[in-house]
């Protein structure tokens, strides 16, 4: 395995292990021969703890089954933020090589020692130090090195030792337990004594709880908590407390009001502000003399439909301590964020990660974890765990905003685009615990003594921004001016979703691409090509074109369609031809996609990440639409807000495209935008109509050929 | 106001006492301890809690064990009786056709029984049969690859047109 050594000594330690440095808070050595490498990022369906594993395992020397990755802990485990944004890889990847070098460095310094030579002379191969007939192993140097050590900064950020791991499509280590049907989730977890809580939501946003009919309750055998709108029930038996619950929607008596905007017409609601106003890039002067042409693109509210309600699990411990368990994506926030709801030192609180299903942003899980820590607090000692029905998540998670952005150019004789205009109107994209200085916690806003919310925010420019997350186009236009509009009062939470913002700047740019491109008589690959100068971004647009046979003659009825971006600007290069199917109603039959996401830590897991988030944004894009009255929100099951079906998915294929010497760049979120803008361009391809309000339905498609007639 | 209801689960005969409105999967998950059927939506639209009863594919969220008295229930955890896994989760573990996961264990139920039934099924009734489940993390098409292989006696490749 081992090919090569070379210690590569450099100025700095990675961010994260810079931020954690002691080396044992990354790795433990058992005296058995496994190897525990704790991480700050979390498994949410990504695959990320595999990828970290080759990583890991490369750096030591070691196999991929000698390694363990234990859940995330805010007690044992380095804190590394959120996992989100597509930073997994990039972030952690470099800390867990830097971490792991130094461990490595520092067992093979102790078996120098014992055989007294020189530590360049000992290699490593399959987690045993050898040098010449004399070889001793990790478990067996494990209680002798010492790994309660600060990092070096001055020493190795990687071994050096390129092994076949790193590259390679291992297999998920956490598959066979899920596909055998074993316990994995946090919904399996049964500790000790563990209770079931169940939370009765109130009926609308900003609805009051007036009274109780304890009565009702009697013949249930579980204990009723109240504290102010926030009202629930913990028993032993999870199946008498949903039946409580049920009881208790009919108990209870609540002031409502009318506070939600009209679902039809978003684009008003978004616009009328206040805003904060985000200048992105300001041009230098008035627009150009010239042909003028402007479009105006929409979504409307999204939903993060994970598969499993989101579900929390909390103990009280005699010792004053709380310990939660939860699948959030920031296990450090959510702790920062129940000790100040609860104004409590974060020191007495240990969050533990428990994988649940698929996680594609901010959902309900930090909210479902405050639920149960609200709960136990009735029953000290006994851990609640608290799982929130279909209904709940659908409509009490937060949302993905809705957007609107206009588009303007001004085109020279040759069909070039000599000037640029862009305005997007959003609600902000993040609420995560802690934002804007409050908990941010759901069921905060229903205390006795609530918190209050401010509006969500937008994640700040450094990180990727929320609203304007690749409002810039990647084309050279000579006179670009960007703009966002951030609307600061609403009674809809929203907050991250794959992508944030960039879903729905991508679709409108790359729809507008495409709108010049025909107005100018272009090919729409031609085009893109004609402003692209960025050499990578070229060989993936390339190359996606070529796969789908662009510029062959297509059947009757049937479109291709182009979408690209570089996920903010300086992320994984995507690029998807869209073949769709338009007849009487729309079928996405194919989406040939290439990346180009930088290093490559497991081929098959960037293609599932990119085949995922594909097939994802299909449904976002084909299907999906929050839908509210002017009190609540009604889509509240998958009749209500249905998601692509089997029968719907479209065949995907992805294609690497490598650039040698690249560092990773995160695979996650980059095909969210380019599939949305793919499948519009080839519906517009197959039957010559724009849809440039989102869902893109068959009804969408007869309104757009109405509104064109007009 | 429990009750006795007595069943067969994974071959074995039990005996559980509960509320008559309980559902089969609470039953299964929390009296039993199979955890393989996940609760995803308590309504019976989303498969993730699919077992088999009396040989046909329920949805056992929205199964009360009134209605499952004297039944025969195989869970994702009884498919294959012996040690091992089933094809169909052996086909999905070679193809990596899974993200998170939660929804593979009603798709294995669901491909099994269609499969014990109809050996032969081709593509357009497995995805006919998997439309009753939902995925979000969008692995569907490798999903219908890995039900496909597992159609097969032996070794068998499924060539592109194939899964096209």
């Amino acid at each position: 395995m081992t090919v090569q050594r070379e210690i590569v000594a450099a100025p700095a330690l990675p961010k994260d292990l810079a931020a954690n440095p002691v080396l044992s808070r990354w790795v433990t050595v058992h005296s058995g021969g496994t190897i525990d490498v704790r991480v700050g990022k979390v498994e949410l369906g990504q695959g990320i703890l595999t990828a970290l594993a080759q990583i890991a395992a490369e750096e030591l020397g070691v196999d991929l089954e000698q390694v363990r990755m234990p859940p995330a802990n805010t007690a044992h485990g380095p804190n590394e933020g959120q996992t989100s944004g597509s930073m997994s890889i990039i972030h952690s990847g470099p800390a867990v090589r830097a971490a792991c070098a130094q461990v490595r460095a520092r067992f093979t310094a102790e078996a120098a020692r014992r055989w007294d030579v020189d530590p360049d002379l000992v290699t490593v191969r399959q987690g045993l130090f050898s040098c010449g007939e004399r070889a001793v192993s990790y478990g067996e140097l494990a209680g002798v090195v010492d790994l309660d050590v600060a990092a070096d900064p001055g020493g190795p950020l990687t071994s050096g030792d390129r092994s076949v791991l790193v590259g390679m499509s291992a297999a998920r280590l956490d598959l066979p337990d899920k596909i055998a049907g074993r316990p994995r989730y946090i919904h399996d977890l049964a500790l000790p004594g563990q209770l079931s809580g169940r939370v009765l939501r109130p009926p609308s946003p900003g609805a009051r709880l007036l009274r109780v009919d304890e009565s009702r309750l009697a013949d249930l055998d579980v204990r009723l908590v109240r504290d102010g709108s926030f009202i629930g029930v913990v028993g032993a038996d999870e199946a008498e407390a949903m039946r409580a619950v049920q009881v208790l929607r009919d108990a209870t008596t609540w002031e409502e009001s009318d506070s939600l905007p009209d679902e039809d017409d978003l684009s008003a609601f978004l616009r009328s502000g206040p805003h904060e106003t985000i200048e992105v890039l300001t041009p230098e002067g008035p627009e150009p003399e010239g042909r003028t042409i402007r479009a105006t693109y929409s979504r409307p509210f999204l939903a993060h439909g994970s598969m499993a309600p989101s579900c929390g699990i909390a103990r009280w411990n005699d010792d004053g301590t709380l310990s939660v368990w939860s699948h959030s994506q920031g296990i450090h926030g959510l702790r920062a964020a129940i000790a100040q709801a609860l104004d409590m030192d974060a020191e007495r609180i240990e969050v533990e990660h428990a994988e649940n299903a698929g996680c594609y942003g901010h959902n309900g899980a930090d909210d479902a974890a405050f639920d149960a820590v609200l709960l136990a607090r009735d029953v000290p000692g006994l851990p609640v765990q608290v799982q929130w029905s279909r209904q709940d998540e659908l409509a009490w998670s937060p949302l993905a905003s809705a957007m609107t952005a206009d588009v303007r150019a001004v085109v020279g004789e040759s069909g070039s685009v000599s000037s640029w205009r862009y305005d997007v109107w959003s609600q902000g994209h993040t609420s995560r615990p802690g934002y804007l200085g409050v908990p941010g916690l759901l069921a905060g806003a229903h205390l006795e003594r609530p918190w209050s919310y401010p509006a969500p925010g937008d994640p700040p420019a450094v990180v990727g921004a929320g609203t304007v997350r690749n409002g810039v186009p990647i084309y050279d236009f000579p006179d670009r001016g960007v703009t966002g509009h951030r609307l600061l009062e609403t009674p809809i939470r929203t907050s991250a979703m794959r992508a944030l913002g960039a879903y729905m700047n991508v679709f409108a740019i790359e729809s507008f691409m495409d709108e010049l491109a025909l107005a100018t008589g272009a090919d729409p690959l031609e085009y893109r090509l004609r402003h692209l100068g960025d050499a990578r971004g070229r060989s993936v647009l390339e190359a996606a074109a070529r796969s789908a046979g662009w510029g062959n003659p297509a059947e009757e009825g049937v479109g291709l369609g182009l979408g690209f971006a570089r996920y903010k600007d300086k992320g994984a290069y995507c690029a998807v031809v869209a073949e769709v199917e338009a007849e009487s109603d729309i079928r996405l039959r194919r989406l040939t996609i290439a990346v180009d996401v930088g290093r490559v830590v497991n081929p098959d897991g960037v293609r599932n990440q990119i085949e995922g988030g594909a097939t994802q944004a299909a449904s976002w894009t084909l299907k999906e639409r929050v839908r509210f009255d002017r009190r609540r929100i009604t889509s509240d099951d998958w009749e209500s807000y249905p998601i692509l079906r089997f029968s719907e998915a479209p065949e995907v294929s992805v294609e690497i495209v490598e650039t040698p010497g690249t560092p990773s760049l995160g695979a996650g979120e980059a095909a969210q935008g380019p599939t949305a803008a793919a499948i519009a361009n080839a519906v517009a391809a197959a039957i010559g109509v724009r849809v440039r309000d989102l869902p893109l339905t068959a009804d969408a498609v007869v309104a757009a050929i109405e509104a064109a007639e007009d | 106001m429990t009750q006795a209801f007595e069943l067969t689960v994974n071959g074995r005969r039990v005996r559980i006492e509960t509320h008559p409105d309980t559902s089969l999967l609470h039953a299964l998950r929390n009296e039993l301890g199979l955890k393989g059927p996940r609760f995803g939506c308590g309504l019976g639209l989303c498969g993730a809690c699919f077992v088999q009863m009396d040989g046909k594919v329920v949805a056992s969220c929205d199964t009360p064990m009134w209605s499952a008295e004297g039944r025969t229930v195989v869970t994702v955890e009884g498919l294959e009786p012996g040690e091992g896994l089933h094809r169909v989760q052996q086909a999905l573990l070679d193809e990596q056709a899974a993200q998170c996961g939660f929804c593979v264990s009603g798709i294995i139920v669901n491909a099994a029984t269609l499969l014990d039934t109809n050996p032969d099924a081709d593509e357009e009734a497995i995805v006919e049969a998997l439309d009753r489940n939902l995925c979000r993390c969008g692995v569907q098409r490798r999903v219908v690859r890995a039900v496909m292989k597992a159609r097969c006696e032996g070794p068998c490749h499924v060539t592109p047109e194939d899964a096209s």
